[in-house]
């Protein structure tokens, strides 16, 4: 078996100190406690993104759906994903004067990488 | 374009010029609730607008047609793989009620790593593609137009592309989708780290769009051994998912919990859901509820899904619903079928309306067993927050197999699902965000640094002059990667059926061929399983499949109700078809019947003892023939041939009217001919109309047996009527009859 936890019904033990609170309290605690469990995952979804997060930027900078993978494969596989993928794309465009579209295009080219490692790594703004 | 009532919605139409199409609105919209609404007669409290266009249910002919829509939204789930032909599904949902249009994901999407382009054919539903949901959001577009009230539409948020396809979902106008994290995790095996980071960047783009969310949760009872003990779990899974939507900027008004009454009969499931329902709705006021029916305990009896949607629907309005999913009745025997969709609709519009007012008559208790098992319920959900805190978190929670336990918590059997935060699709794909992170778009969640360039945090997408949310004419629309697999190839093969004069029988895709029948066996359930099939065989059905049976007795007997393919279709050229009766007006008859007086005898003949059609027929209270001022002699019912033929020669009836209701071994067209005998035995046929009526009679047999018209069961008091009139001028023109 897997381990997991066996324990019978002790819920009348248990409740010992749910027993004396008003409904309004225990559903205030309920909500309480919820609010705790979520806090540390939103925390971790502020501070870190994953690949389908990238591509979702992508696909709002107006990438297909086709373009947006080999972009956030590249950032991958150089160690860039940091950044954000839609900030290599802009920076791009911004530093060799490119619309977002044509420095995009370029990159999943295999154009530019050299340069986003460079300035990224580099810890030039 | 426009749809007309008398037209088939053209789906070539639909599907052209997607590449420029943009949703006409977004986000969703919630019926609204009218406080004594006036229907025809009656004054309704629980119930919103009625429809510009919609069919009621059959019973309503008997009420001046009305079509009362209850306030909570309906949904109906669309499932058949073929987008192309879920369109015009949708449409006859949306005339039935429906305004919350599901659908179904295909079977596998939620492990695809991106979009699915184009049209592909999926199975258990569709893949969900920027093609097929523009497609469908256009064809909603034009359905709310026609009936008159917003249609929302929605599918799924989940998965490892969750992000991507809630960008595409915000761009396409996507009303409603499912998303939860939770689900990825337990049921998916998604990565649980990736999962909830994933579902933050999802929900703030459903924030974005206004989108409805529901929840996973029901899977929890629907994944249970026994369902029932999972109740404390399941409201700490609405919780989690409610209040990290809520944090993540979700209004709380579309935050839906999808919520499933736990058991079904023969337990004694009232009891067991009810105060589930009271204790969820108590701790998620603030919070919507999809009243989803039970899905653990369906067979494939039609019957008895229909009856839990019911049982369940009692508690929708005992408590609250804001939306009535529906569950078709075929759900437990085969991908849903036009019809059901359109019964499950029609059930829950029945249902919903036929218990309006229900809680301005009785009250849920405050004392005794409810409000008992009712807090015992919340503080077993408490219990199990607080050891998911005391276990470290959420992730370690699940880890020790915390949740799906069969065990009525803080009972625990050791049975959970358990995952590994190491582990699952997906895994390992996270990354820390730099100092400099950023993302230059709207809707998205976290820390984006675009101060850096001199960007605004509260509109990032400045930066690049607009995203695809702001510039709709960014989105890249790819029509077809599948030269095969795609909607084109699908609708050829199909195209003699399309729009044309062949018809063949349809379940779900146009011209599949397929038709239900049933059959009665003497014989015990496996033997007539196996006998049924070949009848079906020498009915010339292909594929034949037994889809349900029920033992009737162990020895006597079994249904059984099977599937197969007519190989043939019927051209509508060859069809020959009456032309519809033509009815006088009221005035017309009367003003006939007052220059040449009526006098009929009528009953019910032979061994039939049925009056109930041939009083409305007659009778003035039912708007029968009375009511022009025809005198009528009822002679009651059972009443031999001979004894009516004697009544009309003694009474000198000018007209008799028979009713045969049974119809065993055609008794009833054997009436018919003794009755024509009969009268010319007395010699009083040409001098008399006789006609017969009932629910089985065809008027082409009846005239067969000799009568002047036969009528069946649609024809009322004003058929008969004018039959009579014009049958009395005919003869009178003719100089058979004197004037």
């Amino acid at each position: 078996m897997k381990g997991y936890l066996k324990r019978s019904d002790d819920f009348d033990k248990r409740r010992e100190h749910l027993r004396n609170l008003s409904d309004e309290e225990l559903k205030a605690r309920f909500w309480e406690l919820a609010g705790r469990v979520v806090d540390p995952m939103l925390e971790l979804a502020k501070t870190h993104t994953t690949p389908s997060i990238e591509r979702s930027v992508l696909l709002r900078m107006g990438f297909s759906s086709l373009e947006v993978k080999p972009l956030v494969d590249g950032a991958i596989d150089r160690g860039l994903m940091g950044h954000g993928v839609g900030h290599l794309v802009y920076r791009v465009s911004k530093d060799k004067n490119l619309s977002i579209r044509e420095a995009g295009v370029q990159m999943i080219e295999g154009n530019h990488w050299d340069y986003l490692v460079e300035t990224f790594k580099g810890g030039e703004r | 374009m426009k749809l007309k009532a008398n037209e088939k919605m053209d789906v070539r139409n639909i599907l052209s010029d997607l590449e420029s199409y943009t949703p006409k609105r977004r986000g969703w919209a919630w019926r609204e609730k009218v406080d004594n609404l006036k229907v025809g007669a009656f004054e309704l409290k629980d119930c919103s607008p009625s429809l510009k266009n919609g069919i009621g249910i059959p019973a309503a002919k008997y009420f001046d047609n009305i079509d009362p829509q209850p306030n909570n939204t309906i949904t109906t789930e669309i499932a058949s793989g073929r987008f192309e032909d879920d369109i015009r599904r949708m449409r006859m949902a949306a005339w039935h009620g429906a305004d919350h249009l599901m659908v179904i994901r295909t079977a596998g999407q939620s492990h695809f790593d991106g979009l699915i382009e184009g049209s592909p054919q999926g199975i258990g539903g569709v893949p969900i593609t920027r093609k097929q949901v523009r497609a469908h959001r256009k064809a909603c577009d034009l359905i709310e137009d026609e009936v008159g009230r917003p249609i929302n539409y929605h599918s799924y948020v989940s998965g490892v592309a969750g992000p991507d396809i809630a960008v595409m979902f915000a761009e396409e106008g996507v009303n409603g989708a499912h998303q939860d994290p939770q689900y990825n995790v337990l049921y998916r095996n998604v990565n649980m780290v990736r999962s909830f980071i994933d579902a933050a960047e999802s929900k703030k783009l459903m924030a974005w769009s206004d989108m409805a969310q529901i929840d996973g949760a029901h899977n929890a009872n629907a994944t249970a051994r026994e369902a029932w003990k999972v109740m404390p779990e399941l409201m700490v899974q609405h919780a989690l998912n409610s209040i990290f939507s809520y944090k993540v900027g979700i209004k709380k008004e579309n935050i839906c919990l999808s919520t499933v009454p736990p058991t079904s009969a023969p337990a004694p499931c009232m009891k067991l859901d009810l105060p589930y329902a009271v204790a969820l709705r108590d701790f998620f006021s603030e919070y919507k509820m999809r009243a989803q029916m039970n899905t653990k305990y369906i067979t494939s009896s039609s019957r008895e899904a229909t009856v839990t949607h019911v049982m369940n629907m009692l508690i929708s309005r005992l408590t609250s619903a804001d939306i009535q999913s529906t569950i078709t009745p075929d759900e437990g025997r085969n991908v849903p079928w036009h019809v059901y969709n359109i019964e499950a609709c029609d059930t829950a519009k029945q249902t919903l309306v036929g218990m309006d007012s229900l809680m301005d008559m009785v009250e849920l208790k405050t004392e005794g067993f409810l409000p008992e098992k009712v807090r015992e319920l919340k503080e077993r959900a408490v219990l199990f927050m607080e050891e998911i805190l005391e276990a470290d978190g959420y992730f370690e929670a699940v880890e020790k197999g915390f949740f799906v336990d069969s065990g009525y918590y803080p009972e625990r059997n050791g049975d959970g699902i358990g995952r590994k935060q190491e582990g699952g699709v997906g895994a390992g794909a996270v990354y820390k965000r730099e100092a400099d992170y950023m993302a230059p778009v709207t809707a998205h969640y976290g820390d984006n640094n675009v101060e850096q360039y001199g960007g605004n945090a509260e509109n990032p997408a400045e930066l690049i002059g607009g995203s695809t949310l702001e510039v709709p004419s960014k989105i890249v629309y790819i029509d077809e990667l599948d030269e095969v697999d795609n909607v084109n190839t699908r609708m050829e093969e199909t195209e003699a059926y399309r729009n044309s004069n062949l018809v063949k029988p349809e379940v779900e895709w146009l011209a599949d061929g397929t038709v239900q029948i049933e059959v009665f066996l003497p014989v015990e359930q496996r033997t007539a399983e196996f006998a049924a099939v070949e009848f079906a065989k020498k009915m010339n059905l292909v594929e034949p499949e037994v889809i349900h049976s029920e033992m009737m007795h162990p020895s006597e007997g079994t249904r059984v109700q099977l599937k197969g393919k007519v190989d043939f279709h019927i051209d509508l050229n060859d069809l020959v078809i009456p032309p519809k009766p033509e009815v006088m007006t009221d005035d017309e008859i009367r003003k006939f019947v007052d220059e040449h007086p009526f006098k009929i005898v009528a009953a019910t003949v032979g061994e039939d003892e049925h009056s109930v059609g041939l009083r409305e027929v007659i009778d003035i209270k039912h708007g029968g023939i009375e009511k022009f001022g025809m005198e009528v002699e009822y002679l009651g019912t059972s009443v031999p041939c001979e004894k009516l033929i004697d009544a009309a020669v003694e009474l000198n009836a000018d007209v008799i009217l028979a009713s045969t209701i049974i119809s065993h071994d055609d008794i009833h067209y054997k009436n018919m001919k003794r009755l024509h005998e009969l009268a010319i035995e007395k010699g009083i046929r040409d001098k008399v109309i006789i006609c017969a009526g009932g629910t089985q009679v065809t008027p082409e047999l009846a005239r067969e047996q000799g009568m002047d018209e036969g009528f069946g069961k649609h024809d009322k008091g004003v058929n008969v009527a004018t039959f009579f009139v014009k049958r009395k001028k005919e003869l009178i023109e003719s100089g058979q009859w004197e004037g």
